[in-house]
């Protein structure tokens, strides 16, 4: 089975996605919208891990599992930069740097 | 089972959903004059919702191939959830009212109908499934709720950050799940518990995805209850929501969240009981301390209310550490009486208003509070007390009810540490009190309101004494509604 792709190299795939998505929402020193795609990321990478699962174990819920998230990510885009509309108009930027209104 | 009997397990959901979308259409047609209406009218599906609970709703069996389970322990935690709601959906045309900027529109109860809809799924989730839907359901509406004032730039930042850390939260709980899918084959929480029993060869890669898993699944659901180390957005979300989202916030989704983390955790987990205990101890004792310690400084009164809230959820997870049918009879309780005790703190915080009607939310405005409006000063002191778990209100039994637990459990570090972190914790709730006692006016409040001042009387009268006597019945109920998890 030298050289076949199995589980494991998809669960590994998945886990750096997720690395990666994770340090994009703390590391991220620009914008919001960079904060949207590294959360889809993230799902993405579970996405991954369900379908490779559920392949592996021959069960479909895993990939039923895949499209629910797949759905509700959509939705939570939607909202999320329905926000991010209304942050832009009330003070004109979307950087991560501006300072807060807010302390603590 | 036929199609309606099952139907008929789910009708408060159904109910709630229906409505919601009624009023929805309503709102659509009608538009913002109708939001008075539409807001007894959602209040009205919440009662609905109350009463649908009685019968096959609380039965104790479970719907749709196992994924949705009707219990007692669903019906405690839903009845909670609507009281809530309800609530807090009668606090917001006042506020929105008084307050310059924006007007409250009528998709605001709807979105709390929703967001109820969702909460209602999440405690009587039994699936994986059941559990990301309905948890996704309340969060996206939670979203929205918190950047309610689209005009005001501390609203919008609070609904910006609410979402990218209940994001992150989702997305970490979920990748646990595929871990937990993935290496017990299955995502309904009695096979997963069969799973965790077999209890594979220690350092073997199945237990070691088992475990990771587990912490992952935890450290989403402590982000959903904001118990620390996944607290940090919780004092910016509740300084800047409206006021009346706050008081929903603390309350409703966070019996939610602990009662979906009950179920998880003893339903699904319960076989792994000796991994989370670490976990679960941990961050109690952490959220006690840090929610004690961040509190000291602080100046608004609605941040103070936040690290509260953390301190609070610290004491209800000491509970759940103890992981017997008593420590969750005592988690349920505890939500119970922090639910009336966190309502009650926030309806005062709502009378915090200049004689224009603009919302003040400094500590330092409350100076001598108790000469310029003696009653309400006195109010707020009862819920400072009682937070602070002062023995004759009704706190105080909250917290003996989850220490007694711990210590029958056998965890009598986990108790000594946290009885002497609460000691710390009084102390920022008593500098409240002697602010309104001690200091001088600081100038007058303007005046109250009637719907406000009444559910200030019905919260106190529950944290006071008196609720002392309704002891017999919460333990009666509590107890059959933890039975139902074991």
């Amino acid at each position: 089975m030298n050289g076949a792709i199995g589980l494991i190299h998809y669960l590994v795939v998945a886990a750096i996605l997720f690395t990666m998505g994770v340090l994009g929402i703390f590391l991220n020193r620009k914008n919001i919208i960079v904060i949207l795609m590294a959360i889809e990321l993230i799902l993405l990478a579970v996405n991954i891990n369900l379908v490779a699962f559920s392949a592996a174990l021959n069960d479909l819920v895993g990939q039923v599992f895949a499209m629910f998230v797949l759905t509700v990510a959509a939705g939570e885009a939607a909202i999320g930069l329905a926000i991010l509309v209304i942050f832009f108009r009330g003070r004109g930027s979307i950087s991560v740097d501006d300072p807060s209104r807010m302390k603590g | 089972m036929n199609y309606a009997a099952q139907l008929a397990m789910t009708l408060p959901e159904v109910v709630l959903s229906l409505g919601a979308l009624a009023l929805m259409l309503v709102a659509a047609w009608s538009g913002p004059n109708a939001t008075r209406a539409i807001s007894w009218a959602a209040v009205a599906v919440l009662a609905g919702a109350c009463v649908a609970l009685v019968g096959p709703a609380t039965s104790g069996g479970s719907a749709f191939d196992g994924m949705y389970r009707a219990d007692a322990f669903a019906g405690f935690a839903k009845t909670l959830i609507y009281v809530a709601a309800a609530v807090a959906i009668l606090l917001a045309p006042g506020f929105f009212q008084r307050t310059a900027g924006d007007d409250l529109r009528p998709e605001y109860p709807v979105l709390i109908l929703l967001s109820a809809v969702g909460m209602g799924i999440m405690v009587s989730a039994a699936d994986l499934l059941t559990l990301y839907v309905g948890l996704e359901l309340q969060s996206l509406a939670a979203y929205v709720l918190a950047s309610f004032m689209r005009r005001d730039a501390r609203s919008a930042e609070a609904g910006l950050k609410y979402f990218v850390l209940g994001a992150l939260a989702s997305g970490i709980l979920l990748y646990g799940i595929s871990l937990v899918y993935g290496f017990t084959g299955s995502t309904l929480f009695d096979e997963i518990a069969g799973a965790y029993a077999a209890a594979p060869l220690a350092g073997s890669t199945k237990s070691l995805g088992l475990m990771f898993g587990l912490v992952f699944v935890f450290a989403g659901l402590a982000f959903k209850i904001s118990a620390v180390p996944f607290h940090m957005w919780t004092p910016d979300v509740y300084e800047g929501a409206p006021t009346p989202v706050t008081a929903f916030f603390a309350t409703a989704p966070k019996v939610a969240a602990v009662g979906l983390a009950l179920r998880v955790a003893i339903t699904a987990m319960g076989p792994a009981a000796e991994q989370w205990r670490q976990i679960v101890i941990f961050a109690a004792l952490a959220s006690i301390l840090l929610g004690a310690v961040a509190a000291i400084g602080q100046q608004n009164i609605k941040r103070l209310l936040a690290y509260s809230s953390i301190n609070n959820v610290g004491f209800a997870l000491i509970g759940l550490a103890a992981g017997t049918p008593e420590g969750v009879a005592a988690v349920l309780a505890y939500m119970a009486i922090y639910i009336a005790m966190t309502l009650g703190s926030f309806l005062v915080v709502l009378q915090m208003r200049d004689t224009d009607g603009q919302p003040i939310e400094t500590i330092a405005s409350l100076s001598g509070l108790s000469r310029t409006r003696p009653a309400l000063a006195f109010g707020l002191a009862v819920f400072m007390f009682s937070l602070a778990g002062i023995p004759p209100l009704f706190g105080f039994y909250a917290k003996f009810a989850v220490f007694y637990a711990a210590v029958q459990a056998g965890l009598f570090p986990l108790a000594v540490f946290g009885i002497a972190f609460s000691v710390i914790g009084a102390y920022y709730y008593l500098r409240v009190v002697k602010t309104m006692y001690f200091d001088e006016p600081a100038g007058e409040y303007g005046p109250g309101d009637r719907l406000e001042g009444g559910l200030i009387v019905a919260t106190a009268a529950i944290v006071s004494p008196l609720g002392y006597l309704a002891i017999p019945l919460l333990t009666a109920w509590t107890m059959a509604a933890a039975k139902a998890l074991f």
